[in-house]
């Protein structure tokens, strides 16, 4: 029993069939629960009013928005290196999700940020890099779409995914790279920082963090099970071309 | 690998191969501007550097597309891929032909086009030493672009998607370089960034380039 075995197209549906119920539901409820006790049941901040409570929103949706490309890159290396469809499909089944995850950060923070900076968009690294983010997203979609073989849109899909996390590692640490941005800093560390957020907020925007990431699992794995069927449907048709 | 790269020179050179077309875009856009938002030399001193360097960007761009593409078709591409010089060698010289074609010219042009966007005296050397250093991550970048992809029949829109974004930290030290000069201030610091985005894209970027390549002869 090795974890290759989950690469094998009829082992990832039977696990991810089981799987996905249970996936999606708890993400719905931590995603309630994360929700309404951010929004209702906690405080107004002193200084930004209701307004702190966009976090619950913005902080897990930019978080997953870098992760996503991680996990792009981990299924990118796994195909390039063992050929594993399953692998290769995921990470384009996870690229219009991370996309979906940069524009909610993008949305949220210009609103957050109309009445607090007093502008809806500034050229802080952050926010440039993100936006950055955002088109290699699209270029890797858009790549995915153009080619017509299956294999080579996936090997070079891979490719500009490598050679984008280097950017998507520069977002990531874009706030610690420039300090004199708009943006403020790191403010959700497991180590305890000097302008940690407090607890308050802190206890619900965790709940919502993990909402967010079962939400982001449950939609890949849906999506890598639509991709496979519809790999499956193709085969199909073409082999009733063949014996017609 | 010296032949291959006399060989793309020289079909660049020739009619037809797209060496002028890159310099007029970019005389173009240093001519256009002024008109477009008016002969004060105040405000044209100001964005100069900006102007400057996305024109030389986007004059790169504009021949980025045949950089593989002819050799693809009439099946050059299939030759040099077994031939003993390895794919990651030819996706080097053809940057490497590509930057002597587009971005040295461009180098040195742009004082003149510098000139006519009335760029302060002390910005020239910084115009030429930025451009000099980074015109080659813009080939390299650019050579990545197209090795993806040269196997569609309308590349030229995904190239411009794909490249744009990763030429964005060129253009911002690029034209940060030449601001700070302009300005009288230390301007080494943008320029030192320059120098390290071009040699790690040419260190990293052939390898990736003859991935691509691979990937899409097969």
């Amino acid at each position: 029993m090795s974890i290759w075995e989950y690469a094998n197209p009829k082992k990832f549906m039977q696990t991810s069939a089981w799987a996905l119920p249970w996936v999606s539901g708890l993400s719905v409820i931590l995603l309630g629960v994360g929700l309404v006790w951010g929004f209702f049941f906690t405080p107004d901040d002193y200084k930004q009013g209701a307004t702190v409570k966009i976090i619950y929103l913005h902080v897990p949706s930019a978080m997953m928005a870098i992760s996503a490309w991680f996990m792009m890159l981990a299924g990118s290396l796994i195909w390039l290196i063992r050929r594993h469809h399953v692998s290769a499909l995921s990470a384009k089944a996870a690229a219009p999700v991370g996309l979906t995850f940069t524009v909610i950060g993008l949305v949220t923070g210009a609103i957050w940020g109309q009445p607090m900076w007093g502008t809806w968009w500034a050229w802080d690294p952050r926010l440039t890099s993100f936006l950055i983010l955002g088109l290699f997203y699209l270029g890797y979609i858009a790549l995915w779409a153009a080619v017509e073989d299956a294999d080579t849109a996936a090997d070079l899909t891979s490719v500009l995914c490598i050679v984008g996390s280097v950017f998507a590692f520069l977002s990531r640490y874009a706030v610690l790279f420039w300090n004199q941005g708009l943006h403020q800093g790191a403010s959700v560390s497991v180590v305890q920082g000097s302008d940690q957020v407090s607890n308050v907020y802190g206890a619900p925007l965790l709940v919502c963090v993990t909402g967010f990431v079962l939400l982001f699992v449950t939609l890949v794995l849906l999506r890598t099970r639509t991709e496979i069927r519809a790999r499956r449907i193709k085969a199909l048709i073409a082999r009733e071309r063949a014996a017609a | 690998m010296r032949a291959l790269l006399i060989r793309d020179i020289r079909l660049a050179m020739r009619a037809g191969g797209g060496f002028g077309l890159g310099l007029a875009f970019f005389l173009m856009v240093a001519v256009l501007v002024p008109l477009g938002v008016g002969p004060e030399s105040a405000l044209l001193s100001r964005i100069a550097p900006g102007i400057l360097w996305v024109g030389a960007l986007l004059a790169c761009l504009l021949s980025l597309d045949r950089m593989f593409a002819l050799d693809f078709e009439d099946g050059s591409l299939d030759l040099m891929a077994v031939s003993p010089l390895p794919l990651e060698g030819v996706a080097a010289m053809k940057a490497l032909a590509h930057w002597l074609v587009t971005g040295l010219p461009l180098v040195v042009i742009s004082p003149v086009l510098g000139l006519l966007l009335s760029l302060s005296p002390a910005g020239y050397v910084w115009l030429v030493a930025s451009l000099a250093l980074g015109s080659p991550a813009l080939s390299l970048i650019g050579a990545f672009g197209a090795a993806l992809t040269v196997g569609l029949k309308r590349g030229g829109l995904i190239l411009s998607l794909i490249v744009l974004p990763m030429y964005v930290p060129t253009l911002v030290f690029g034209a940060e370089a030449v601001r700070r000069g302009a300005a009288g201030t230390d301007a080494l610091v943008p320029l030192l960034f320059l120098a390290a985005i071009s040699l790690g894209c040419a260190a990293i970027l052939p390898f990736a380039c003859g991935a691509a390549i691979r990937a899409n002869l097969k």
